[in-house]
């Protein structure tokens, strides 16, 4: 037997032990960004998703604006709700100039020399080139209750002394129209709030208890939104406003106003809820829920609800217009709220008739914060909705 | 298809009731009613023949009766005084703000509405299937855009203020008068064909104007589900067969996405009701709105409950007939037991 020089192919491979001790997280190893993402709470991750929707951001900052602008309204607005000067009735706006005669003199109005024209019965207002009106900013003018609480004058901006500062025009009783369009935001954007804040109260309890039990009180919730639904919504909120008694104090109409607006719009979050709930509860989490013991009442709220909290919040913020614009029909209407509290609607309430439009076309100013205020909550909602479900 | 039919008269029924029973509480929600207001304006002016008038009123329509039982009279089931046979055997009552028959009262204005609600729909429809259409084709395109926020302006524009301004407009360029449904001359006229065609000459202001917003909505679902269908396989496959563009388009997936055009009438009636209520009192259209508006405010019972009861049976009677027209196209509805969710 000789041995046979051994084929370097068939010699054994050397075997390779790493020294080092064996980490199995490093295998698995992600990156602090990966990390971030992985670790966010839904929040947090519908946060990032809302982020990169531009529409829906610029109109959330428009909204952020709005609504605090109504916690300082006597602050921004030139003049009080209720200031009139008799001697400037249904002025024209005032333009804001910057150079007087080639010579720059900051902000200023030219003030108004104003004439009864006897023929069509009504002044004419011309601006006179000699009256320079700087306008003052961070100034002391009209006397306000700040929220009711304590007296103040101190405004971001004022007329000159003694000039007129109107730059949306004024109303039939010489009113500054953008001072009541600024205290008309405090009114109109909150009967929306607390509008969807009753409406979703009524929509996630009734459709929580139709969806959770089932049964006949599934086909009794059912019922009574398919006869609410098949309402045309104006004329019942005309009847129900109507039926709001005369006598009633301002601030009385404007709570039953916003309950009436509630009290029909739910049945959209209500069927939302209800969907959702009948998914949801063949869940496994909810039955291990039930099985330990949890009350129908916790397992909605504490487990089932959250996970479609955001949808809800979705929809909410879409239900919002339809209430501000129902606001606004019925006190164009004069079934809505009363003078003295001003809405947006309740201004528009003077641009009722043709001559408006043709003669004093600032009074349909008010139209449009209520188009912008629209228009931002339906694009903020859409943008909210597509976001909502940051896991697809 | 029968049962189905059968199934959806059954709903219907029950739900006018509760709709009547709601009509009914609400209008007799504010404290008061007309003639005791009126009774205690005549009292003070001691109109003793006036005064005998109403007491008469009152006994023939049963106003002094517990409710429940008023309710009854008023419905038709249970024998009013002489004379009131109540709703459901076609009488409305009295208005005493008139002092006529609410029939009469109410002559044309019901039939008027539910012109102007009717041309609403078909121009909601004929607006926003081409441009739905084309939207969805041409997603995310210049014009795609401008017509999205074209249709975003329309639905948050208070229609009564689109109402006044087009109203301008309309008898600036166009000549019509300002106003109104048909010329003057024709108010009291019986119906001929000048007058139908006076109608339609002062019907497009009101009708584009409640349109708008229904119009808006339209658009986006229609073109929301034609991107659904349009992502789908088969049109994938159709195109790799090399079918030509329109033909692949209108075969297939328009025709699936057509749906929410019969399904959403549900939805469109209530609002465009709604819509033409409030612009018909801008405009002071001949239609329910202004006069339902005007009953609210004096109280006159059996004219304003008469006109609320009347468009939510419109409403109803418009959803029956969609849901049916929908379970007639598609089959899945039709089999699948009913329209829940």
């Amino acid at each position: 037997m000789t041995e046979r020089p051994v084929d370097p192919r068939d010699r054994p491979l050397e075997h390779f032990v790493n020294e080092e001790p064996f980490d199995p997280y490093s295998v698995e190893a992600i990156t602090p960004e990966q990390e971030r993402f992985f670790m966010a709470s839904q929040w947090k991750m519908m946060w990032w998703k809302l982020r990169h929707h531009r529409i829906a951001v610029i109109s959330g900052a428009i909204l952020l604006l709005l609504y605090f602008s109504i916690l300082i309204s006597e602050f921004l607005a030139p003049y009080d709700l209720t200031t009139r000067d008799r001697r400037h009735i249904l002025a024209p706006p005032q333009t804001v100039h910057f150079f007087h005669e080639g010579k720059f003199k900051g902000p200023f109005v030219y003030g108004y020399d104003s004439k009864l024209n006897l023929e069509f019965l009504r002044r004419e207002y011309t601006p006179n080139m000699e009256k320079v009106q700087k306008i003052r900013f961070f100034c002391r003018g009209d006397q306000y209750r700040f929220w009711g609480l304590f007296d103040a004058s101190f405004h971001l901006v004022c007329p000159a002394e003694g000039g007129t500062l109107f730059l949306l025009g004024t109303d039939r009783l010489g009113r500054d129209m953008l001072s009541r369009i600024i205290y008309g935001t405090r009114i109109s954007l909150t009967v929306g709030l607390f509008g969807i804040t009753i409406s979703f109260l009524l929509g996630i309890t009734l459709g929580g208890l139709a969806g959770y039990y089932g049964g006949w009180v599934d086909s009794a919730v059912q019922r009574t939104i398919e006869v609410i639904r098949s309402f045309p919504e104006l004329p019942l909120w005309m009847a129900l406003s109507a039926a709001l008694p005369v006598t009633w104090s301002p601030i009385f109409i404007y709570f039953g106003i916003t309950i009436i607006l509630g009290l029909i719009d739910w049945t959209g979050l209500a069927r939302a809820v209800r969907s959702k709930l009948l998914a949801l509860r063949e869940e496994d989490f909810a039955t291990a829920a039930v099985l330990l013991g949890a009350s129908p009442k916790r397992v909605i709220v504490r487990h089932l609800l959250p996970s479609f909290m955001s949808h809800l919040i979705a929809s909410a913020t879409l239900s919002i217009p339809a209430m501000i614009l129902a606001e606004t029909a019925l006190s164009f209407l004069g079934l809505g709220l009363r003078p003295p509290i001003t809405s947006w609607g309740v201004l528009l309430n003077e641009a009722q008739n043709i001559n408006a439009v043709v003669i004093n076309p600032w009074l349909m100013f008010p139209v449009v914060p209520v188009i912008v205020t629209v228009l931002a909550l339906n694009f903020f909602g859409d943008g909210v909705r597509d976001a909502a479900d940051p896991y697809k | 298809m029968f049962n189905f039919l059968i199934q959806r008269i059954l709903i219907m029924i029950p739900t006018l009731l509760v709709i009547s029973i709601i009509v009914f509480i609400i209008i007799q929600l504010p404290p008061g009613d007309f003639l005791s207001n009126q009774l205690s304006e005549l009292r003070s002016q001691g109109d003793t023949a006036a005064i005998e008038k109403i007491a008469f009123l009152r006994a023939q329509y049963g106003l002094d009766k517990p409710m429940i039982e008023q309710y009854a009279i008023w419905l038709g089931v249970w024998p009013g005084a002489d004379g009131f046979a109540g709703l459901l055997q076609g009488d409305l009552g009295h208005s005493f703000e008139f002092d006529l028959p609410v029939n009469e009262v109410v002559g044309d204005r019901v039939l008027l509405t539910f012109i102007v609600s009717f041309t609403t729909i078909i121009f909601t429809w004929l607006v926003s299937f081409p441009i739905g259409v084309y939207s969805a084709t041409h997603q995310y395109s210049w014009g795609d855009h401008t017509l999205t926020f074209i249709g975003f302006i329309g639905l948050a524009t208070p229609n009564f203020l689109l109402a006044l301004v087009l109203l301008y407009f309309a008898n600036l360029w166009f000549g019509t008068e300002i106003g109104g449904l048909m010329d003057e001359q024709y108010l009291d006229a019986p119906w001929s064909m000048a007058k139908a065609g006076s109608i339609l000459a002062h019907l497009w202001v009101p009708v584009v104007v409640i349109g708008t917003s229904g119009t808006a909505g339209m658009i986006r679902r229609l073109r929301a589900n034609l991107l659904d269908e349009l992502q789908k396989q088969y049109v994938v496959t159709g195109r790799a067969k090399g079918l030509p563009p329109l033909k692949l388009l209108l075969k297939y997936p328009l025709r699936m996405s057509l749906n929410p055009f019969i399904a959403d009438i549900g939805n469109l009636l209530p609002q465009i009701i709604s819509g033409a209520a409030i612009v018909s009192v801008v405009l002071s259209l001949p239609t329910t709105g202004p006069m339902l508006l005007q009953a609210l405010q004096s109280q006159d019972q059996f004219l304003a409950g008469s006109f609320l009861m009347a468009l939510a049976a419109l409403t109803v009677v418009g959803m029956f007939l969609s849901d049916i027209a929908l379970a007639a196209l598609d089959p899945r509805i039709r089999l699948g037991g009913g329209t829940t969710r």
